[in-house]
């Protein structure tokens, strides 16, 4: 190997500090690693080499297998040495290394002798290396010797064997719970960290085991726990029996908050804080129980340590989120760290003034955060604005001093993710406080002048288009817009556009001088904005007089754009060139759902080459494409929702059928899919005949037959009712498959002229008032239900009889409402004695519907249920109690 | 045809090495969701963010690079701060980090989100010290290089699996330097040679200024 002795090493200067691993190669230290290998070991020098193979390590390199492998052998001859510090860094060498199992087996004696050697320090190694390397069978061997090195009287070797136990639990758990006697006499012993290590044992091995646990924390609260972290765990685990504890006695004195309190006063503030910490997390603290804690935190704001200011305003920061007047009494103490020197302390200090802060200190804090905000960095910045933000939506009489604040920070320099929280919080605040909208909407046009960020600019661009024209004086916003048409990139430029026609649109004054503005754009380089700007100057109209704008074209520029993009995509891509447009009518609204698979694992499934793409099942998205073909549909309006296929025959019959239900404002189509299973067969004029005498709201239109089905390849006939407009009209039909059979010659393929007439009796088919509500989540269920309002709240009880268990209850209902579960509340966790799931969707007339539906077991297996409906519509509430009570 | 002859023979060897590791990584995982304190790193790093000794105890970081990035990540924000006389704090990623510096030295101790700060300081503490006491003092790049290996140990004996082993520094240092006492060696020889090995080495380095 000619390696160079000494490499060059990279440093920026000539003048490096002197190193002694400098040059280090990895080949060489392998080389020197011979020196474990002689009959006469020099102790120092053998030291030396592994320190630098060590370093090696620590500095990121890595040894292939056989360089690994060499290296361990060589390392388990220098167990012939008695030189103690030569011992222990070989100890340090042998778990950097971790050799594999069979390497193992070469240092087992060794470290068995060291296990049971006179010095402590080669007992207590031995032992967490040997823990550290083992696998299951040897362990069986040591089992005996690490029951003893638990109690032994060595400190350091009952830790050692502790913490080995402590590692083990997880991969040998039935060795380790074997040794509950020696842990539980450990947990006595007079060190301090014995006490700790034994502890942290017994709590592990016990911890499945409740009563235990109770029963462990019970007597340790009563005894004296010496070590500080002994105690901190102490507190833990206390505080975990107060939680399981307090879901089952809901009334009467909390337990054991006697002794969390205690430790308040306890000497060491390591345990003064976890007790504090613990009782601002128990479950529904009073303000009593919080007050001690808070006491304490308090002093901890003001010490000289930053790190115990940190602790104690990190937790009152969560305590302002739920009790925020339990924190006002710092507030003074919180003002004096926002100049703190650790920005970290100092956001977290401001955050938390915000959420606590009264009407009248507001200005005196914005004054102080001024300051604040040009020293620290964005992530912090972020922070700050939002709970800006969220105060101002607090005392929205404050709204000039706050929005003054976000504007001034908003010319200030920052990047993308806090110049976005920022133009967040203003959007926000024009929605929800309309004094503000007019400053907020010129604070953002002024933004734009000068904005970097694209994204940022055409969202603004798009929410001036809705707002804009909303104020007293729109016209003076028409200069902003138009600037962007002239100074930025093609992408701003087009929303440019639209913003223009929307102002266009809304206020027939400022038509004519809007046409001005758009016909310049139709010298623009850019297609696009082209495009945007001849189609906004047809669909205005006129000549760019002063003209009453069209409903439908205000329909066109402001009405929400309901259709799924995905759902859109999918149609386009179906649709195949014909001289028949592509009707936007036909997309079905609905949101595929998810399979439910990728519904419970989200993020865990691989992405990438291994995971199968996601793509829904391509059949009911052809099947709505041949519904488009039918010119008599063409009149029914927009497709308000389609059912999954109904199967109307059993599996293996002669021909299977099954049905899609369409759902229009004012018509039903039924779509039978029928495949004719019998190769001898050729059906001709294959029609499903319906007998509505059970659904009298319902009167048949047309009927569509199909001309042939030959064997194997499905076809389709239609059959469509007209029904009263809006309402969710129930009914039964009784199906017949009627057609015309040809026998085939299965040799040729051909049909034979004679043909018999015969129909076959299908399953009864039903439109129930699910099929009137369509799927559609809200992202922001509480907000969505605030803003609907309580109107038409219709608020009523159920019982729903027994069930299996809560989650199959929660199943029917969804299922039996049709409605899209929102945030994730469709899923029931187990063994709860109650739930609430919150639902959403649209209802045929294109009502929204909210639904509130809070279960309860009532005795062992019976199911209570209160349903709470809002919606745009009070019959639409009443008619979702009326598919619960029918149902 | 070919790869299935082989493969089962070449196989055994690595395949235990990779369940082995995999076996300890879930160990430090699960360590982290349970309510003993546990820390997730200890880092010694130099003037310039480099290391000097490090120690993992969490899989949070699988890589060196990753490694390498958050070391980067912390020293930079940390460096303009003053902690030389009282530890200080911060978060990233979710983690906290308390941090002290002496001479061209900077101190790490990372532990997760929910961990008492006081605990992970107190680990600062201990390692803190315990390095003073080890290098009689002398705290600085240098000192601790030419003392790696009592570094390494110091480590060793403060944390073992992310569970803390000891935070008293004189009861660290004292199980870390009692290892310099030769027991059972030839006395004379061995002081001996090293004497002359330590000449030796301070000629060397002379030289080498």
């Amino acid at each position: 190997m000619a390696q160079p002795l000494v490499k060059k090493d990279d440093d920026r200067d000539d003048e490096a500090e002197y190193s002694p691993f400098m040059g280090i190669e990895k080949g060489s230290v392998l080389q020197e690693a011979r020196v474990f290998n002689d009959p006469q070991l020099d102790a120092r020098r053998c030291s030396q080499v592994i320190t630098k193979l060590l370093y090696l390590l620590n500095q990121g390199e890595t040894f292939s297998k056989v360089e690994a492998t060499e290296v361990f052998f060589a390392v388990t001859k220098l167990f012939q040495s008695k030189d103690m510090g030569l011992r222990r860094m070989v100890y340090l060498m042998i778990k950097e290394i971790s050799p594999s199992a069979d390497e193992v087996i070469i240092v087992t004696s060794s470290l068995m002798k060291d296990m049971n050697s006179k010095i402590d320090m080669y007992r207590a190694n031995a032992i967490r290396v040997l823990c550290r390397i083992t696998d299951g069978t040897l362990l069986s061997q040591i089992e005996r010797y690490l029951k003893q090195a638990i109690v032994d009287k060595n400190p350091l070797v009952a830790s050692a064997a502790l913490i080995s136990g402590i590692h083990l639990l997880q991969t040998n758990p039935e060795i380790v719970k074997r040794w509950s006697n020696e842990v539980q006499e450990a947990v006595q012993s007079r060190a301090a960290l014995v006490q700790f290590h034994a502890l942290a044992l017994l709590h592990q091995i016990r911890q499945n085991d409740r009563l235990a646990v109770s029963k462990l924390v019970t007597s340790l609260t009563r005894g004296t726990v010496r070590s500080p972290l002994a105690q901190c765990l102490l507190i833990r685990y206390t505080s975990q029996v107060i939680h399981e504890s307090s879901n089952n006695t809901q009334s009467g004195e909390r337990p054991f908050y006697d002794y969390l309190e205690s430790c308040l006063r306890h000497k060491s503030e390591m345990v003064i804080f976890e007790a504090a910490r613990a009782i601002t997390e128990l479950n529904g603290v009073t303000s009593r129980e919080l007050t001690p804690a808070i006491t304490v935190l308090q002093l901890f704001l003001s010490s000289s340590k930053p790190v115990l200011r940190f602790s104690a305003v990190r937790t009152l920061n969560k305590v302002a989120m739920t009790h925020p007047m339990a924190v006002t009494n710092c507030n003074i103490d919180m003002e004096s760290l926002i100049s703190d020197q650790n920005r970290s302390i100092a956001t977290l200090a401001i955050t938390t003034l915000l959420k606590t802060g009264n009407e009248s200190s507001v200005d005196r804090l914005m004054k102080q955060i001024t300051n604040f905000m040009s020293d620290i960095a964005d992530e912090f910045k972020i922070v700050v604005v939002e709970a800006i933000r969220s105060l101002c939506l607090k005392f929205p009489l404050k709204y000039r001093s706050l929005m003054n604040f976000l504007s001034n920070i908003l010319r200030e320099e920052g990047g993308f993710d806090y110049k976005k929280a920022i133009v967040d919080s203003i959007v926000i605040l024009i929605r929800d406080i309309p004094d503000a909208k007019e400053a907020g909407l010129l604070h953002l046009c002024e933004f734009i002048e000068d904005c970097e960020f694209t994204y940022l600019s055409t969202q603004i661009l798009h929410f001036l288009g809705i707002e804009g024209p909303k104020t007293s004086d729109p016209s003076k916003y028409i200069r902003y817009i138009y600037n962007r048409v002239h100074l930025e990139n093609a992408i701003v430029r087009a929303s440019a556009v639209s913003t223009l026609a929307k102002f266009g649109a809304a206020i027939d004054a400022l038509k004519p001088r809007i046409f001005v503005l758009l016909r310049r754009c139709l010298f623009d380089s850019d297609d696009e904005v082209r495009d945007r700007a001849t189609l906004y100057l047809n669909t205005l109209g006129g000549d760019g007089s002063v003209v009453e704008t069209d409903k439908d074209v205000k329909d066109f520029l402001f009405g929400p754009f309901d259709i799924p993009l995905v759902n859109l995509e999918t149609s386009l891509k179906n649709y195949e060139p014909t001289e028949k447009a592509f009707d936007i009518n036909f997309v079905p609204k609905e949101v595929k759902s998810l399979p439910l698979a990728e519904k419970k694992a989200p993020g865990r499934k691989p992405t990438g080459l291994g995971a199968p793409p996601s793509v829904p099942p391509p059949t009911a998205d052809a099947y709505e494409r041949m519904l488009s073909t039918i010119p008599e549909c063409a009149n029914f309006g927009k497709l308000f929702k389609s059912s999954a296929p109904v199967e109307l025959t059993e599996a293996e019959t002669e021909y299977a059928v099954n049905v899609i239900k369409y759902i229009f404002d004012r018509h039903v189509v039924f779509q039978y899919n029928c495949t004719n299973t019998i190769p001898e067969q050729l059906l001709e004029d294959v029609i499903v005949t319906v007998d509505a005498s059970e659904a009298d709201e319902f009167s048949e239109v047309f009927s569509k037959p199909l001309k042939s089905l030959p064997y194997d390849s499905p076809g389709q006939t239609f059959v469509a009712f007209e029904k009263p407009e809006g309402v969710p009209t129930v009914g039964k039909f009784s199906n017949i498959l009627k057609f015309i059979v040809k026998e085939v010659d299965p040799t040729t393929g051909e049909a034979e002229d004679d043909s018999v007439e015969d129909e076959y009796q299908l399953e009864d088919l039903e439109v129930v008032a699910s099929d009137y509500v369509l799927k559609m989540g809200v992202s922001n269920f509480r907000n969505a239900w605030e803003s609907l309002g309580p109107d038409f709240e219709r608020v009523d009880e159920y019982g729903l009889g027994p069930r299996e268990n809560l989650a199959e209850a929660v199943n029917t209902v969804i299922n039996l409402l049709g409605l899209q579960p929102c945030e994730g509340t469709e899923e029931v966790p187990p063994n709860s004695r109650s739930h609430t799931c919150l639902l959403s969707g649209v209802f045929i007339g294109n009502v929204k519907v909210l639904v509130r539906l809070s279960f309860g077991l009532d005795g062992p297996k019976d199911v209570a249920m209160k349903l709470a409906v809002r919606s745009e519509d009070e019959t639409v509430s009443d008619a979702i109690h009326e598919i619960v009570a029918s149902g | 045809m070919l790869y299935t002859l082989f493969r089962p023979k070449a196989m055994p060897f690595p395949f235990t090495l990779v369940v082995r590791k995999a076996s300890l990584c879930s160990v430090s995982a699960t360590m982290s969701t349970e309510t003993c304190p546990s820390v997730k790193n200890i880092l010694l790093l130099d003037s310039d963010g480099k290391r000097v000794a490090v120690k993992y105890f969490s899989e949070d970081w699988p890589t060196n690079s990753a490694k390498e990035n958050f070391e980067k990540v912390v020293f930079t924000k940390t460096q303009k701060t003053n902690a030389r006389t009282e530890a200080e704090i911060a978060m990233f990623e979710n983690n906290i980090v308390v941090y002290k510096f002496v001479q061209d030295l900077h101190f790490f101790v990372t532990g997760g989100d929910y961990e008492n700060e006081l605990i992970l300081a107190s680990v600062l503490q201990a390692f803190f010290d315990s390095v003073g006491i080890l290098l009689r003092g002398n705290v600085d790049k240098k000192e601790a290089l030419e003392n790696l290996d009592l570094i390494l140990l110091c480590i060793d004996e403060i944390v073992d699996g992310g569970i803390i082993l000891e935070t008293d520094p004189n009861v660290i240092a004292g199980k870390v330097a009692s290892n310099n006492i030769d027991s059972g060696a030839p006395l004379s020889e061995q002081t001996l040679s090293q004497a002359l090995a330590t000449a030796r080495e301070h000629l060397a380095r002379s030289l080498l200024k």
